[in-house]
């Protein structure tokens, strides 16, 4: 796998697990009631920087290092850590998807956030961006010690994963170097689609579309890029080249106007369809063409009633 | 004389186009809903119907990438075309079964659609 399909499918992966695949089950925790000169041990055997403050099972705060140091830094006063604790707590529950535990991570800045059982809203765990990592890479059963990965694991991993957290978003490059290979990015889209469970008609709509438009860019124009993003209610995909560009549009979208010449006939394509068929894929359509520049198509789906 | 139309296996098929299969462990009890036949791949997806059995003389590739992308539950080359290994190759990769009839493509969807099964619109 290279990089960008790395990403790819870590983005898919985020929305797929859940929370509890990836949280720690076994978590220390610390009653409100200890004395506060008792924590640094508890924290230095356990190598960890923070502790969840619990009372019969329930999360009351958090008490991390820092907040040891403010307090001994203070005057460091006999007290106990219901004291001294935070008691607003970013939580999570362990049935979210993964990637509210990422986003969550990254907005409030904090290294772990403890997770809640939804029903008995007792801790059940606790995630770091660490066990995410861990869970996701398992899960993709990548080679961490392979050449690349082990930089890319810690530096641009989440990152990647939230540069639009509520927002999954790919891309894919076409190359025309032959006919012959066309589709692949199609056959890609569909793949990852169905695996976030969209509704059969609409993985088929967008499928022929990226089809249509894939083998156009190959046969027209070359080489060119798909970029699609999801977000609650629509697919939106665009498909961009750099080619000859189109003179007349109308003329193009005519079904059986075709300019493509006899090897590409002989292929099975050039019935004057492409463009026809995206338009009646797609609930949206929108085409842009400049001589001499290229041609952008913007195209879009709805899944309202279409997530399975 | 009047018959009925529906849904027809693949085994069904392959015995009534006289057609061998050219890849591994074919689903012979899948059932195509409808036929479609063509040599030109738009036309297949702008008139094919999901679960189609595909007919056409196209060997290449994309026959196969066309069928993945349309839901057909098979493709069948007629004219006793062999197609190229690189196609029966994505063929395993896709799980799309590829059948082969002696028969020509006129002849080959005349018999199915004689023996009841649909052509694409028709199901509507
Ligand atoms: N990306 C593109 N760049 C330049 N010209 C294009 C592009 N896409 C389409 N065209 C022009 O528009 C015409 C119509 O395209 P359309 O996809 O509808 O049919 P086709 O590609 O000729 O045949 P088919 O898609 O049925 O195999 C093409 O023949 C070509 O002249
Ligand atoms: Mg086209």
């Amino acid at each position: 796998m290279n990089r960008k399909e790395t990403v790819n499918e870590l983005q898919l992966l985020v929305y797929e697990l859940d929370v509890e695949s990836a949280m720690t089950k076994e978590v220390v925790t610390v009653s409100p009631d200890l004395a506060m000169d008792k924590l640094p041990k508890i924290l230095k055997s356990n190598r960890i920087t923070g502790v969840p403050v619990t009372e019969d099972g329930r999360l009351v705060g958090i008490i991390s290092l820092e907040d040891y140091v403010r307090w001994a830094a203070d005057d460091g006063k006999p007290s106990c850590v219901g004291d001294v604790m935070t008691r607003k707590v970013h939580t999570i529950y362990s049935d979210e998807p993964l990637v509210s535990a990422v986003s969550r991570l990254e907005r409030f800045a904090c290294g772990r956030l403890p997770v809640l059982d939804r029903t008995t809203d007792t801790l059940a765990g606790i995630v770091t961006k660490g066990d995410v990592i861990e869970s996701m890479l398992g899960n993709l059963e990548i080679d961490y010690r392979e050449e690349g990965l082990r930089t890319y694991r810690t530096s641009r991993f989440f990152e990647d994963i939230v540069s639009d957290s509520t927002e999954l978003s790919f891309a894919y490059e076409i190359r025309g170097e032959s006919i012959s290979e066309g589709g692949e990015v199609a056959s890609s889209l569909k793949k990852t689609l169905r695996r976030l469970g969209m509704h059969p008609d609409v993985v088929r709509r967008a499928a022929i579309t990226v089809y249509e438009a894939e083998m156009n860019v190959i046969i027209y124009a070359k080489a060119g890029r798909v970029r699609v993003s999801i977000d609650q209610h629509h697919i939106s995909m665009v498909v961009e080249d750099e080619g000859p560009g189109i003179p007349d549009l109308e003329q193009a979208m005519a079904p059986g106007f075709s300019t493509a010449p006899e090897s590409v006939r002989e292929l099975g394509f050039g019935a004057g369809m492409g463009l026809p068929n995206i338009k009646q894929c797609a609930e949206s359509f929108e085409i842009e063409s400049v001589v001499g520049e290229g041609t952008t198509l913007r195209v879009s789906f709805h899944m309202e009633e279409a997530c399975a | 004389m009047e018959v009925a139309t529906g849904p027809m296996t693949l085994r069904r098929i392959q015995e009534m186009l006289g057609a061998s299969c050219i890849t591994a462990d074919p689903p012979l009890d899948l059932e195509a809903l409808v036929g479609c036949a063509s040599d030109l791949m738009s036309n297949v997806l702008a008139f094919g119907r999901p679960h189609a059995i595909l007919l056409t003389g196209l060997t290449s590739p994309q026959t196969v990438r066309t069928a993945e992308v349309a839901d057909c539950v098979a493709v069948c080359f007629a004219y006793g075309r062999q197609p190229p290994a690189e196609t029966i190759e994505l063929a395993e990769g896709s799980g799309i079964p590829l059948f082969v009839t002696p028969l020509t493509l006129y002849a080959a969807s005349g018999r199915l659609y004689e023996l009841g099964l649909p052509g694409c619109p028709e199901i509507e």
